[in-house]
């Protein structure tokens, strides 16, 4: 079987366990929407906070899908052992991962559809201005939080660990990134160190792409920030992967 | 390929961690259809040995090959010949037993039937193979484990410590499930820390501990190789006498013979060899000293 087709068959088992483990289920998938929904109550009197709350939970859903949930999932894989078990079979790593990675992306895309869905019907938004612009990001934002998971997977040091250190990185991040509110409206410092963070930016193009309409051209140097942020973090995590628990 | 070439060959093997030497100069070979078990403490290196073998350490120096390849290349022509069962390795818990060796089986060129391997290791029953993985008991889970290293149709098998943890009924089945790998023609190196696994199972043994080999042969020679008879008698003041000796032709004679003559029975007379069992206790004797401290 070619490696694409072995990809393909794990991507297929990630896909039917992720469903039949209700907890990684709901932590990666219902909160964000829980969010969107309970800011969107609130911020409901004013169309310019809305605005800015469903490309936020967007960035979220983006961040919470792919690196919470892979830096969850490998310490658990490693800790666990079942990542040294798939090391002596004749799966190549690249397969195995693209597999996993392939399935968190997918539950990316599915909130990402969600929320689109829901911007139109409850929220006030129409469909979004640019679809190019939006799958753009979107992939981009799930390729840098992929790579950012794996790769921090290896800072955590066990699987009862895992929740506190994720959040450690991603509630910070969200709310400085200006998931719930306009990010100009905080203090420089905060902005700034947001700025050179990957999520503000990941918000910013994926709010062009649904409220702005803004091209891709305005958004070039977000662009380049999550480039280089992914090839960071793809290096980190390709050079310190680990197949196996440290002793 | 010739039945000559062993599936496993060990020449002067070191592996180092910082100043420790884990390994320190062990060499073996193993046959084609053998089953070779490496027997010694916890702490002897077995582990250490293994990986290197299965292709998850490096070695510091010496040689292995293994079916012809060098495991530390991590070729997948050798990978897709080889099953392994690690000491303690955990499984996705959200897969159903069969699903899991049904998904294992397409890793694999020329895999065996799925039924057939759960029917092998005892997970055939209905339940047993529709069961999520994480709902098994612990004796299950092993026999999930070599379900999965079986289903590939490997050439060589390693067991690392397969049945540790076992209830003694457990134990006994999992051994008629390693016995079959025998018939099916299969090459097994085995690690354990049970003598009579290694005695029931292996074909040949080597005992190791602190990293050396300190004997190898067969089981039964084993216990020849350093094997002196025990002999114990009651003497005429009733007092219990053992003396060892290398053939106890001789002093049987002369005992039976001094017992005629005073037309007395020889009360309490055993002639014993030491078992294998002996043999490791002996050589591995300070190490056990050493944990008890």
């Amino acid at each position: 079987m070619s490696d694409t087709a072995l990809a393909w068959r794990q991507y297929r088992l990630e896909r039917k366990m992720f469903w039949r483990n209700p907890t990684a289920a709901f932590f990666s998938f219902v909160l964000p929407l829980i969010f969107l929904f309970l800011f969107g109550a609130v911020f409901s009197g004013s169309q310019a906070n809305l605005n800015v709350l469903v490309p936020g939970i967007a960035g979220l859903s983006v961040m919470a899908t792919t690196f919470n949930a892979l830096a969850t999932q490998m310490t658990f894989l490693r800790e666990q052992g079942v990542l040294k078990r798939v090391r002596g079979t004749p799966l190549p790593g690249t397969s195995y991962l693209s597999g996993i990675i392939g399935s968190a992306a997918t539950n990316a895309v599915i909130q990402i559809l969600i929320i689109i869905v829901a911007g139109k019907l409850f929220f006030g938004l129409g469909w979004p201005k640019n679809w190019i612009e939006l799958a753009l990001f979107t992939v981009l934002g799930v390729a840098c939080f992929a790579a950012m998971g794996v790769a921090f997977s290896h800072v955590i040091p066990n699987f009862e660990a895992a929740p506190a250190y994720t959040n450690l990185v991603f509630l910070p991040m969200i709310f400085i990134s200006g998931v719930f509110f306009d990010v100009d409206n905080v203090p420089a410092f905060l902005r700034d160190i947001a700025n050179a963070l990957p999520l503000v930016h990941v918000i910013n193009g994926i709010s062009a792409a649904l409220v702005t309409g803004a091209p891709i051209a305005d958004h070039l140097s977000d662009l380049a920030v999550v480039a280089v942020w992914t090839l960071a973090c793809v290096i980190l995590a390709v050079r310190g992967f680990s197949w196996s628990a440290r002793d | 390929m010739s039945s000559a070439q062993p599936a496993i060959t060990v020449v002067d093997l070191h592996k180092f961690y910082d100043q420790y030497e884990a390994v320190g100069g062990v060499s073996f070979e193993v046959a084609e259809g053998e089953i070779f078990g490496l027997l010694g403490p916890n702490g002897a290196g077995k582990t250490t040995t293994v990986e290197i073998l299965e292709g998850y350490r490096g070695s510091s120096s010496g040689s292995v090959s293994v079916l012809g390849f060098d495991p530390a290349e991590r070729a997948r022509a050798l990978r897709e010949r080889v099953g392994i069962v690690l000491q303690s390795s955990g499984m996705y818990r959200h897969v159903r037993v069969r699903e899991a060796v049904a998904h294992w089986a397409g890793l694999y060129p020329h895999p065996r039937n799925v039924d057939e391997v759960l029917g092998i290791v005892g997970l055939d029953d209905e339940a047993q193979a529709a069961a999520l993985v994480r709902t098994l008991s612990g004796g299950q889970q092993r026999r999930l484990d070599l379900a999965l290293a079986l289903i590939g149709d490997p050439d060589l098998i390693f067991l690392d410590e397969p049945t540790t943890g076992f209830d003694p009924a457990a134990r006994r089945s999992a051994w008629s499930t390693i016995k079959r790998l025998r018939d099916l023609g299969k090459t097994v190196l085995l690690t354990t820390h049970y003598l009579e696994e290694a005695q029931e199972l292996c074909d040949r043994v080597a005992i190791i501990k602190n990293g050396k080999i300190l004997a190898e042969g067969p089981p039964s020679t084993l216990s020849e190789a350093s094997a002196r008879y025990r002999v114990s008698w009651r003497d005429q003041s009733g007092e219990l006498i053992s003396e060892e000796v290398d053939d106890p032709t001789e002093l049987l004679y002369r005992l039976t013979g001094d017992a005629i003559a005073r037309g007395q029975g020889l009360a309490d007379c055993s002639v014993v060899r030491p078992s294998l069992e002996d043999v490791y206790l002996d050589l591995t004797a300070d190490e056990s000293s050493e944990e008890e401290r």
